[in-house]
């Protein structure tokens, strides 16, 4: 489908600084602060812990995909700057996420699952930089759902509250992936 | 009274007319409606993205082949024990179960999701899986 807006304007609208030389210090510095918090996790690891580490192994699992499949957008060929750029800001939000959740899996005695030596993402299909925009927003959409339906589950809601954290991240991304191939942007009032 | 009883018949027979029309497009309707719910099914599906495909397994295993399969079978998986033991098949009525609160229908399951609340959700929801799962993406390649 042919993007109803242009894809260039759109992602320049959005300040270069705020998703190149700032998000890197902005995501480091809540990252920070909830690392900072996991002796507190660790301190209340008890009830439903078993139960948390597999969620947090889940989460961590689909965190190393997003980041694999993000390369692969960018390797494409497909994506030029400035949506190259976007793609890359958002795969270093996913490793963080990553590296939040390996940490705290680890602090809580669990071991943290390792990144696949493959993953089968449709590349057969992507042939557009539209395809591959729209082939990440849908896997945005589906971490927000994923962690929607975490944070309800944890038994630690310390660890509730940082699944919030990053689902609030990956819907922004979610949106701007929308915004950049023409769809509105946040199609609802609530996710699910 | 008799403009309210010229009213109330030509009232009779469109309802008339209105019934006998959606009898003779019964079946039509149906399968609109069938149509319909796998659509709606597809697009709760999209909750399922960060983890599952039809065709590969990714953070969670393949649906392909999901409905009349052991649970914990797709081969080189790396299920939950829980899984792996639960001696579930895929039917509705399991699925419905394990989708409406997975942790609670399979405690020890790696997925670690609340779960669909909704019961028409989940009535789509497996309409979209059994239809998708002799669809296209499902075909054993020839």
């Amino acid at each position: 489908m042919k993007p109803a807006v242009d894809i260039g304007s759109i992602v320049h609208a959005i300040p270069r600084r705020a998703f190149i030389a700032h998000s890197g210090l902005l995501l480091s510095g809540a990252a920070v602060a909830l690392l900072s918090g996991r002796d507190a996790l660790a301190a209340k690891a008890g009830h439903g812990a078993e139960s948390d580490l597999r969620i947090l192994n889940t989460a961590l699992g689909a965190e190393l995909e997003a980041i694999a499949a993000y390369q692969v957008g960018a390797e494409s060929g497909l994506l030029q700057k400035p949506a190259l750029d976007l793609a890359l800001t958002f795969q270093g939000h996913h490793k963080q996420h990553a590296e939040l959740l390996s940490g705290t899996i680890a602090k809580l005695g669990g071991k943290p699952v390792s990144a696949r030596d493959k993953y089968a993402f449709p590349v057969d299909t992507l042939k557009t930089q539209v395809d591959v925009l729209r082939f990440a927003a849908g896997l945005e959409k589906g971490a927000v759902s994923a962690y929607l339906g975490a944070i309800p589950v944890f038994g630690n809601r310390d660890l509730a509250k940082a699944a919030g954290s990053i689902l609030g991240d990956e819907a922004m991304h979610w949106a701007i992936l929308r915004n950049a191939v023409g769809d509105v942007p946040v199609p609802e009032a609530f996710v699910s | 009274m008799p403009a309210f009883r010229r009213r109330a018949g030509l009232l009779a027979a469109l309802l008339a007319a209105g019934l006998a029309f959606a009898s003779q497009g019964a079946g039509t309707a149906a399968a609109s409606g069938a149509d319909a719910a796998v659509e709606r099914g597809a697009r709760v599906y999209e909750r399922c993205a960060a983890c599952h495909a039809l065709d590969a397994d990714r953070t969670g295993p393949r649906h392909c082949g999901l409905l009349g399969r052991r649970a914990g079978s797709v081969p080189g998986f790396p299920y939950s024990p829980a899984m792996r033991r639960s001696r579930i098949v895929w039917t509705e009525a399991s699925l419905d179960r394990f989708l409406k609160a997975p942790l609670q229908a399979l405690p020890g399951t790696s997925m670690g999701y609340d779960g669909v609340k909704d019961e028409r959700e989940r009535r789509d929801l497996i309409a979209y899986l059994r239809a998708a799962g002799q669809g296209p993406r499902c075909k054993p390649p020839e």
